[in-house]
């Protein structure tokens, strides 16, 4: 009797057992229909995104890489023609060629420092690029820019705190380049 | 040689701007060091040569005459040229921008901003 009556019991636990396995697998198969209806969706969604992209891609124009490069090169290219005038000119009046183009960098520096301030230089800058970044020109331009920006924040923390936004990194990693080189060539003298 | 040598440095520039995530801040700041490694290497003296003022006025040139000017006062005063050198040799670029600088920022204002 005991033994019949454990046997029911473990037939019941074991209907039981299956049962539960039963519905185990029914939900996992659900969840896996759910999870490949969201894949399928999501696919979708990336398929849709990818021809919207293609869309987008096909109206705006392509970066125009060449015409950028013409312009910087064009544009930096005639600022330092004019600084080599402007040292020239200088060298014709008797001073060193270390002297007039100490002179010509000033100038140039003052020439990009003014055009900023006119708001021009910034004219020039949407065109040119790093035509107008990297001569010395673009160094004065960036200290002047943020200057003139910020000076309603005072004229110490406003104007001559946010001149060096720029040229305070500029000039710490080209005073360490310059450290570091002047170290190495004094160990090896 | 000026306008090519400078152009085409410019054009460097531009390439690092448009193809990599560098900002006109990241490419100065890159230029100034390039310089003075290259002016280190003997590398930038003769470009100097043979451009002028297309190897000068860009910012490399900056960081060239940062080195020469280094170099030039450990030549002349030994050890304490590595730290009077750099700054003699641009003090007028240095002084020019910061005191016109500061002139223009308080002459000026920005466009567009009822000033």
């Amino acid at each position: 009797m005991h033994i019949s009556d454990l046997g029911g019991q473990n037939k019941k636990r074991l209907n039981y057992k299956i049962a539960q396995h039963r519905t185990y697998n029914l939900k996992k198969g659900d969840n896996m229909t759910n999870e490949i209806n969201k894949k399928q969706e999501q696919t979708q969604e990336k398929m849709q995104q990818l021809e919207y992209q293609n869309k987008v891609d096909n109206i705006t124009p392509k970066p125009p890489l060449f015409k950028n490069i013409c312009w910087a090169f064009v544009v930096g290219g005639l600022i330092c023609i004019l600084g080599q005038l402007i040292a020239d000119y200088f060298e014709g009046l008797g001073l060193s060629k270390k002297d007039a183009s100490a002179y010509a960098t000033a100038i140039l520096v003052f020439l990009g420092s003014f055009f900023t301030g006119l708001g021009l230089y910034d004219d020039l800058g949407k065109r040119a690029g790093a035509g107008s970044i990297v001569p010395i020109t673009g160094f004065a331009n960036s200290i002047v820019a943020p200057a003139m920006e910020f000076k309603r924040e005072g004229y110490v923390f406003g104007v001559g705190a946010k001149m060096f936004v720029i040229a305070g990194p500029v000039l710490v990693y080209g005073m360490v380049t310059a450290f570091i080189i002047g170290l190495i060539y004094w160990i090896r003298q | 040689m000026v306008f090519v040598v400078g152009g085409g440095l410019c054009v460097i520039g531009q390439l690092l701007m448009d193809l990599t995530a560098l900002t006109p801040a990241h490419v100065l700041v890159l230029f100034v060091v390039l310089g003075g490694v290259l002016s280190g290497l003997g590398l930038y003296q003769p470009l100097v040569d043979i451009a002028g003022a297309g190897a000068t006025v860009p910012l490399l040139g900056f960081g060239h005459a940062l080195v020469t000017g280094t170099i030039e006062d450990i030549n002349n005063f030994g050890f304490l040229g590595i730290f009077s050198g750099a700054l003699k040799a641009t003090a007028t670029g240095i002084m020019a921008a910061v005191v016109f600088g500061f002139f223009m920022a308080v002459l000026f204002n920005p466009k567009g901003k009822g000033g």
